[in-house]
């Protein structure tokens, strides 16, 4: 398959005002390397804190990345003029009523990427692809002369798909966009995002902590655990033989829709809660959690590794219990 | 009426009289609860879910107003009952955890001042044994070091941690009903696991009470025994989670299920959207609140309100579609 967009030991951090030289940087991403293949959906999944977010906006430089690179379509993104590039990479954001600007009525947010990128030669072009984006995300021409308060969440999150597609993009990082919507919408935004990538060739990063939701709309899968992945792979295999202990607890602390799964499967239930990434622990990142950790997992960080079939997994003992 | 149901609610209303007019948030309610059961109450937002919940502990704020129907809890009306008679049940017999554990404690008293103060109030504790008592509470759900965290104020605890005080705050009195209103929607999963096997065990153990209010079915099928599905105000189904969620009767109920990506199914389901949008309370419909939204749809749905049919025992269902059925 080919590579869209190849990630490579990207680091984010932030510095925090207020904190102790030497515990004031806060490694939101820390090294992750991943590559997303063309058409795909890739699934970044992880709690509160994770990084997943963090990793979404740097790897479309709306964050400048720390070190590492970025590479689009063969090219190194890292460093250069970001503008052009940003035509080709959008961003759905998650809250719907945080990220429309209150005081534009919905045809001009949804017209601003194209005055922007100059897509339309004339006043009556630019009215026409407004029209045609706000029918493709299934809201009506009429609609444009209106305010974002006057929207409920779904309709809003249309608008700001539309927003994205604008400059008909090549590339898509949602960032927990149906988190906010009731189970109803949900399902209708999901299966809008999963036609669009099928009618216009489109490759998305599905940035969200709902394994259920990511494990419908993913081919793959990465897990993010304190600022790294700690494991990625194909949706199916990934459920089906998780060998990071971090990924096991996660799958197993979702309720099963079927009573009788529930009440036949045992819990992992994790001890504690993820550290405060200002002081991360020595060695592997779960160590302080994780029911299996042995000397080693305290001192020495576990890389990235392949395990079988593009199954990576980061710990010392994986495929050992 | 004389049973031994816990608590027992009889065509509960509710309505909000705001200056745009009247909305009907609750409309015509009614279930029970025995002891030692749990129910889930599942709908989106504006299903009635919360405000319903609300009203039994007597809580709806202005312009919030309970009209019509009867909570009865232990064969008290509480409905009826002074401020100060519903103060000595609130926090003692039925206690509640609220869905935001950020904004439902007190930023400016601690945390063990904030579990103390049901315990002076109904149990005549005082400084020492109230102290020992709230330690032992904050130990019980799982918090480390309880009697230093004691001393600490929410703003020092984490989201979980928070929802762990709250929940030891509303056990403190050992209440026979405890209210949940999404205890674990601003939570992550692992933690959320956490609090739910807290909560399975006080019911296992302590044969308590609880009404959990939430908008996911999976955390219902975890831990309830009964479950309502309410939609516009109304219950759409109720009954045993097994028959409801092994053979769901009502088309809501059906759209709701068919509409989430469960974690338990195959990878490559067709998710099916429910189409349209949720029901205006200012203007609740003559008919079954679903209809403008339901595929099935009939004339008669439209215009008159559909009773409860029994599918199987203690499993109904308000749809005209189970009008032929035997015994109907």
């Amino acid at each position: 398959m080919e590579k869209l967009l190849e990630i490579k030991h990207l680091k984010k951090h932030f510095i925090i005002k207020g904190e102790k030289a030497g515990q004031n940087r806060l490694r939101a991403v820390e090294d992750v390397s991943f590559d997303i293949f063309k058409g795909e959906t890739l699934g970044l999944v992880g709690e509160s804190g994770s990084g997943k977010t963090t990793a979404g906006r740097t790897l479309l430089r709306l964050y400048e990345p720390t070190d590492g690179s970025i590479i689009y379509a063969g090219k190194d993104i890292t460093k250069v003029p970001i503008q052009p590039y940003r035509r080709k990479m959008q961003y759905i954001f998650q809250d719907p009523y945080a990220s429309l600007n209150p005081r534009m009525t919905v045809g001009d947010i949804v017209g601003e990427p194209i005055d922007i990128h100059k897509l339309a030669n004339s006043k009556g072009e630019r009215r026409e692809r407004i029209n045609s984006l706000l029918e493709q995300v299934g809201l009506n021409s009429e609609q444009a002369t209106r305010y974002p308060h006057e929207f409920s969440g779904g309709q809003r999150q249309r608008i700001g798909i539309a927003r994205a597609l604008a400059v008909e993009p090549e590339f898509i990082v949602c960032d927990e966009p149906v988190s906010a919507l009731d189970v109803s919408i949900q399902a209708q935004i999901i299966n809008m995002l999963e036609k669009l990538q099928q009618d216009m060739g489109l490759t998305y990063l599905f940035i969200a902590h709902d394994l259920a939701v990511v494990k419908h709309i993913s081919q793959r899968i990465g897990v993010m655990y304190l600022g790294k992945i700690v494991e990625l792979a194909e949706t199916k295999e990934l459920h089906a033989r998780p060998l990071h202990p971090y990924t096991r607890a996660l799958l197993s602390a979702i309720p099963a829709f079927d009573p009788q799964v529930n009440r036949a499967r045992k819990r992992i239930i994790l001890e504690g809660e993820i550290p405060n990434p200002l002081t991360p622990p020595k060695g592997c990142v779960f160590s302080t959690r994780c029911p299996y950790a042995k000397e080693i997992c305290h001192e020495q960080t576990p890389v990235l590794r392949e395990l079988s079939g593009g199954h990576q997994v980061a710990c010392h003992f994986a495929g050992e219990f | 009426m004389e049973n031994n149901h816990l608590i027992d609610i009889q065509d509960l209303r509710v309505s909000f009289f705001t200056p745009g007019g009247e909305v009907q948030a609750v409309r015509g309610v009614s279930w029970f609860l025995n002891e030692g059961e749990a129910l889930g109450i599942v709908g989106e937002s504006g299903s009635g879910k919360s405000v319903s919940v609300y009203a039994i502990m007597r809580l709806l704020q202005h312009p919030g107003r309970v009209t019509g129907g009867s909570i009865r809890f232990n064969g008290t009306d509480i409905l009826s009952l002074s401020e100060d008679d519903m103060r000595k049940i609130r926090g003692n017999d039925i206690a509640m955890i609220f869905q935001d554990p950020m904004t439902s404690l007190n930023p400016v008293y601690t945390v063990g001042n904030q579990i103390c103060e049901p315990l002076k109030l109904h149990r005549n504790m005082k400084g020492k044994s109230a102290r020992e008592r709230a330690i032992e509470l904050l130990g019980m759900v799982g918090i480390p070091n309880p009697a230093r965290r004691l001393k600490q104020y929410p703003f020092e605890f984490s989201g979980g941690m928070r929802q762990r005080a709250m929940i030891s705050m509303a056990l403190a009195c050992e209440p026979k009903l405890l209210i949940a209103d999404e205890p674990t929607t601003a939570l992550d999963v692992t933690i959320q696991a956490q609090i739910l096997e807290i909560m399975k065990d006080l019911k296992n153990r302590r044969n308590m009470s609880i009404v959990l209010i939430t908008h996911d079915l999976g955390i219902v099928s975890d831990i309830c025994d009964k479950i309502i599905i309410m939609y516009g105000g109304e219950i759409m189904e109720y009954g045993p989670i097994e028959a409801l969620y092994s053979s769901p009767s009502h088309p809501y109920t059906n759209g709701l299920i068919n509409s989430l990506p469960k974690i338990d199914e195959e990878v490559g389901t067709q998710l099916t959207p429910i189409e349209g949008s949720p029901v205006d309370l200012m203007h609740p419909p003559a008919g079954c609140p679903f209809a403008p939204r339901c595929e099935q749809c009939m004339k008669v749905c439209l215009t008159e309100k559909p009773p409860y049919f029994e599918m199987e025992p203690d499993h109904y269902s308000a749809c005209w579609l189970h009008y032929n059925r035997k015994g109907n």
